[in-house]
């Protein structure tokens, strides 16, 4: 084929696939840049460009400070815990133990259920009076509580739904890494005579590391976007105490209605999401251990 | 050469070993829990719902009740229309764009690569307000394909085709060349069979993503000729009628079904799709 051709058939090619990504992510992420800048059109008044109000309203909002806060309590909840988990599964289901099979279905089902299903079943778990968690508490003699109702718990409510959902998922990537560790590794490290946890720490752990990375990304994203069980369990409440940012995004544009606020939200969500991105390849990648 | 097998190192033997089987076996039943919880919910009368007696009787009466009390039917219906265009779109889609940056070096190919790879980064989970602006500006507003139009250009999955594609041998791609095979045919007798692994891995995450998603659609759909099941599912479990926690239970076990007995058959093809999707 001659170069043109060539240059033809790759833009055919591609053409369908790069027209629905403009049309709804290039130009989107660019129209929220834009309209972030420009009021909100009322019945008599149309948008008019308000340079940067909207941003300076975001700052004396103190729900948009609040969604943040909760935002970044939701995501240093959720990530640690989560990882550590799914790490330490992965290596168990690794690992011989009796029936690992029927572990490993255990730990990756909720995966496969939708959030949606799995928040309505958690909303009975912590429902005041009948809920399994208020019964195996009074058995205890703990007093009652309305775990979802109090400002003090009901984040952390969320974050156990969200832990309990994704850990069985980065399980599933440390599993695949582990099993293309080589096993002289670990003959040549028993030789040596370490410690079942010195060859974890010496050996396993750091070429785990770009799996870490990958699981680390995802987590921190999943943490910024997933606010499917929000909207099941607590609604952002009470008091704002589960409002996350991209929650707080979906009620002011589809509940209050004001667009240009929303789109001035959802550029600092981006932003977010760009650092995350950008930190990934500059920060982290350099200390990490490739083979 | 000895026959006798080789003790594996840090096999788990002894207390030690008996002591983390069983937290591994206890936290596999913690992580039950939840839907062991639902199960016993769904399948007992309401007075059973969290008293748990071993002589509470069985029963099917709650399926039967969600069942009617909502248009289930037809939120399978559309659940199951989305899922497959979504899926059908983005597998033809992802394949050509993938051939694309895989095989042709066309101008402006590493730009747009980037240009793809920037919806990692800016999924359409986020942009909500403006999808939601085009989508009235389209006329597609409470439609199935207007649930599905923003996820069928997939990222995710022309990177992962794109992989898949450039480690096929160039000497089958001539080979078929000498023989008069224009592009798309060689596409379709050497790339598309060689890839299957990649599209059946590629096509269970996709299903269940799409099975599972719930913002956009909620966002996109107001009437039950469009609602997927998900949606369906709030929708029927927020209305304050006072309905029963074990018809809820019963209406989230039924919508979660088709994945869970799909995950059940398919276990191991699940894992390593999840696998394979997830490893760069």
């Amino acid at each position: 084929m001659r170069r043109s051709a060539y240059n033809l058939y790759g833009w055919l090619l591609l053409l369908p696939a790069m027209a629905l990504l403009a049309l709804f992510t290039h130009w989107p992420a660019l129209a929220t840049f834009v309209d972030s800048f420009w009021s909100t059109p009322k019945l008599r008044r149309a948008s008019t460009f308000v340079g940067l109000d909207n941003y300076r309203s975001m700052l004396s909002d103190s729900v948009f400070w609040q969604a943040l806060l909760n935002n970044l309590m939701f995501a240093l909840g959720t990530i640690p815990i989560s990882i550590a988990l799914a790490l330490i599964m992965a290596i168990w289901v690794n690992d011989r133990i009796v029936g690992r099979a029927a572990v490993r279905m255990a730990y990756f089902t909720p995966t496969v259920l939708p959030m949606i299903a799995v928040a309505n079943i958690w909303l009975f778990f912590y429902t005041p009076q009948y809920g399994l968690l208020e019964q195996v508490l009074s058995l205890f003699g703990a007093r009652a509580h309305n775990w979802l109702g109090s400002p003090e718990t009901a984040l952390a409510c969320v974050i156990v739904v969200a832990i309990w959902k994704e850990a069985g998922f980065f399980m599933i990537f440390y599993l695949a890494a582990l099993q293309q560790i080589s096993p002289t590794l670990a003959e040549a490290a028993a030789l040596e005579g370490a410690s079942r946890f010195t060859f974890f720490r010496r050996v396993q752990f750091p070429l785990l590391m770009p799996t870490t990375l990958f699981v680390l990304v995802n987590a921190v994203i999943n943490a910024f976007r997933t606010i499917d069980h929000i909207i099941v369990m607590t609604r952002g409440g009470p008091d704002n105490a589960t409002t996350l940012l991209l929650y707080y995004v979906y009620e002011v544009g589809f509940k209050y209605w004001d667009s240009t606020y929303a789109a001035a939200l959802t550029v600092i969500l981006l932003s977010l999401l760009a650092a995350v991105a950008l930190s990934q390849y500059v920060l982290l990648d350099r200390r990490i251990h490739y083979r | 050469m000895t026959a006798r097998a080789q003790p594996i190192p840090y096999a788990l033997h002894g207390a030690g070993g008996a002591l983390e089987s069983a937290a591994a076996w206890l936290l596999a039943v913690l992580w039950l829990l939840p839907l062991l919880y639902a199960v016993w919910t769904a399948f007992h009368p309401a007075e059973f719902s969290a008293r748990f007696v071993a002589s509470a009787p069985l029963t099917l009466k709650n399926f039967v009740q969600a069942w009617h009390a909502a248009p289930f039917a037809r939120y399978f219906l559309n659940t199951f229309v989305l899922v497959t265009l979504i899926l059908a779109c983005q597998l033809v889609l992802c394949t050509l764009a993938a051939y694309a940056f895989a095989r042709f070096a066309f101008v402006g190919r590493e730009l747009a690569f980037a240009l793809v790879l920037l919806q990692l980064m800016i999924m359409p989970d986020v942009l909500i307000v403006e999808n939601y602006r085009t989508m009235s500006w389209l006329g597609l507003v409470d439609t199935i394909p207007g649930i599905a139009l923003p996820y069928v250009a997939s990222a995710f999955g022309i990177f992962l085709l794109r992989q898949t594609f450039k480690s096929v041998p160039r000497e089958l791609d001539d080979a078929a060349r000498v023989e008069g095979a224009g592009p798309l045919q060689v596409l379709w007798r050497v790339y598309v069979p060689l890839a299957k692994p990649v599209y059946l891995a590629y096509a269970l995450v996709s299903v269940s993503y799409h099975w599972n998603n719930f913002l956009w659609p909620l966002i996109v759909t107001n009437s039950v000729e469009a609602r997927p099941l998900t949606v369906g599912l709030q929708v029927f479990a927020s209305t304050d009628q006072g309905i029963d926690w074990s018809v809820i239970c019963a209406a989230t076990l039924m919508t979660s079904a088709p994945l869970l007995v799909g995950f059940l058959l398919f276990q191991r093809q699940f894992v390593q799709s999840f696998m394979r999707a997830g490893i760069r």
